[in-house]
């Protein structure tokens, strides 16, 4: 047990430095580095509780994809000087408070969910019921997902589809004059399509239509 | 006092895979150059050893003595990590694959995800030495890497799904224990082919290889990398490239399992069998890279987003169809 205690010390110590590390630092790729081991520390917390298959999805789905991304903007957009004007700033704009009023609704919400553990400890024994039994957490998941919360799982997938499209019709904008490549047109050319003789009169030459 | 005990057989036990393996990485870029000459009509590397088998340990000699350099306007602290990252990320993976029945590190649940974690955990090494380096061509390298990496893994993801969907796990041992009856090369074969093809380009070889194409890039991300640091990166991706060999022998070729149930093949130990799955994926990829030519960029984007993410999850619906129809779906 003590070794599962430091362990755990341990990680949550990484997390919650990194996490404040990401508003503090004034580089704003070192903000999206110390949020990869903020993810990274979360997911091992969850492997060490049991759940490894949360775990590993948060580190594929987290760290390998949306974080990616996010790097991706940060660098191409160059906001590292940005967010020091930000920084400077911050007396006279507007967005401390928005901020604080999301955080504070955050916050609330967690004291809900943790309050529903504390005095109803029965709501959640309706929920794991289903889920004792001796299969991994794997298994579990997956018995339960696509079975009780099939509706939910598919709206979910619905939202997300919704947003893709969005994100994809957002970006698309058809332009003049792009010559695109179209393969099957290419392999099935023809000799006779291809190539063609032309008689060149001297001193007058020959005009080629591209 | 049974901490101590327990951290050295630990310890001892994760010598035993990685030593192995760092030595075979050495082997290997050794091999690949002496594909890569017979194909030219070359000789290769010839002189140091015998056949030049120690071709590489000079040459990593001859890395730690040559010196580091590092930008002036880099940011250091994430450049220095940067192969670090590479190697790291390498290496960690090796810890669940399973050489035989019970040669194997960490038997855990989620092998298959965690190797695909890791794996997809690759590209910062690479973002990470692009973007410090502070410079156009890594830069521009670094990038092309990324969305490379991120567009295959999605295939590859799907690709894992088909072969989970016959297995019923996500532990590697039981990937291979499902295969002793038929490898899944002969009913998946169209999925192998993608898997493999889609590793030559999360591995950045050739064809695959824009991220270091030499005639636009100079070395893509490893242009201003020196000494022992440009070593770790070579190392770390030869060990990545090994890496996607043995996952193509795990999940295809049936891991350490015999091609045939005959007395005369139990005598070669199970290791073996492993060992040499993945030497023939190494000399296809090493051969790959001596025979095609480099892709243009767009047309490797149009190959993993309109030709194999499409073709892989409709051979999910495929496979998973099939199964509930002849109601072979494994159900523990």
């Amino acid at each position: 047990m003590l070794a599962h205690a430091i362990f755990f010390y341990f990680f949550s110590f990484i997390a919650i430095v990194s996490a404040i590390m990401v508003t503090v630092s004034k580089n704003t790729v070192h903000s999206v580095f110390f949020l990869i081991l903020d993810f990274i520390s979360i997911s091992c917390l969850f492997i060490m509780i049991g759940a490894e298959f949360l775990g590993m999805i948060m580190l594929i789905v987290y760290v390998g994809a949306v974080a990616v991304l996010f790097l991706f903007v940060v660098m191409m957009l160059n906001v590292a000087q940005q967010k020091n004007q930000w920084f400077k700033s911050s007396e006279t704009s507007t967005h401390i408070p928005v901020g604080l009023i999301v955080s504070l609704i955050i916050f609330f919400e967690l004291i809900i969910v943790i309050g529903g553990w504390k005095y109803k400890p029965d709501i959640i024994k309706n929920f794991s019921d289903s889920l004792i039994s001796n299969s991994t957490n794997t298994h579990t998941i997956g018995s339960v997902l696509y079975t009780e919360y099939i509706h939910l799982f598919q709206i979910s997938g619905m939202i997300l589809l919704v947003a893709m499209i969005g994100a994809i019709v957002l970006t698309f904008r058809k332009r003049e004059g792009v010559k695109r490549q179209n393969y099957f047109s290419q392999i099935s050319r023809e000799k006779n399509q291809g190539v063609e003789l032309v008689e060149v009169k001297s001193n007058e030459g020959v005009k080629i239509d591209v | 006092m049974e901490y101590i005990v327990l951290l050295f057989s630990e310890i001892y036990k994760i010598l035993y895979v990685l030593i192995p393996v760092l030595v075979s990485v050495a082997m290997i870029v050794w091999l690949d150059r002496r594909i890569w000459a017979f194909v030219q009509k070359r000789r290769g590397p010839n002189v140091v050893g015998p056949f030049g088998l120690f071709q590489t340990l000079a040459d990593a000699l001859k890395y730690i003595f040559k010196e580091i350099i590092i930008p002036a306007s880099s940011n250091k602290i994430i450049f220095i990590l940067a192969p670090i990252v590479t190697m790291t990320l390498a290496l960690i993976a090796w810890a669940v694959i399973p050489f035989s029945e019970d040669y194997v590190l960490a038997d855990i649940n989620v092998g298959i995800l965690y190797i695909f974690a890791i794996s997809s955990l690759g590209v910062y090494g690479i973002i990470m030495g692009g973007w410090a380096s502070n410079s156009k061509y890594p830069f521009l390298g670094s990038i092309r890497s990324a969305a490379q990496m991120v567009s295959y893994e999605v295939s590859i993801g799907v690709i894992i799904i088909n072969v989970l969907l016959c297995v019923g796990s996500l532990n590697l041992k039981d990937i291979v224990l499902a295969q002793e009856k038929i490898w899944f090369v002969i009913p998946l074969f169209p999925m192998f082919v993608i898997f493999f093809i889609s590793s030559l380009a999360e591995t950045n070889r050739p064809p695959f290889d824009l991220p270091e194409a030499e005639a636009e890039l100079v070395a893509g991300y490893q242009t201003e990398y020196s000494g022992m640091m440009y070593a770790m990166f070579w190392l770390g991706e030869y060990a990545n490239i090994l890496l996607m060999c043995a996952l193509g022998s795990i999940l295809f070729l049936g891991g350490w399992l015999a091609p045939m149930d005959i007395p005369l093949f139990d005598i070669v130990p199970p290791p073996v069998w492993l060992i040499l799955k993945i030497l023939f994926l190494f000399v296809l990829f090493a051969l790959i890279k001596a025979i095609v030519p480099r892709y243009r960029y767009d047309q490797l984007m149009r190959l993993g987003w309109k030709v194999f993410l499409p073709f892989s999850l409709i051979w999910v619906v495929l496979t998973s169809g099939y199964l509930l129809y002849f109601d072979l779906l494994p159900v523990y």
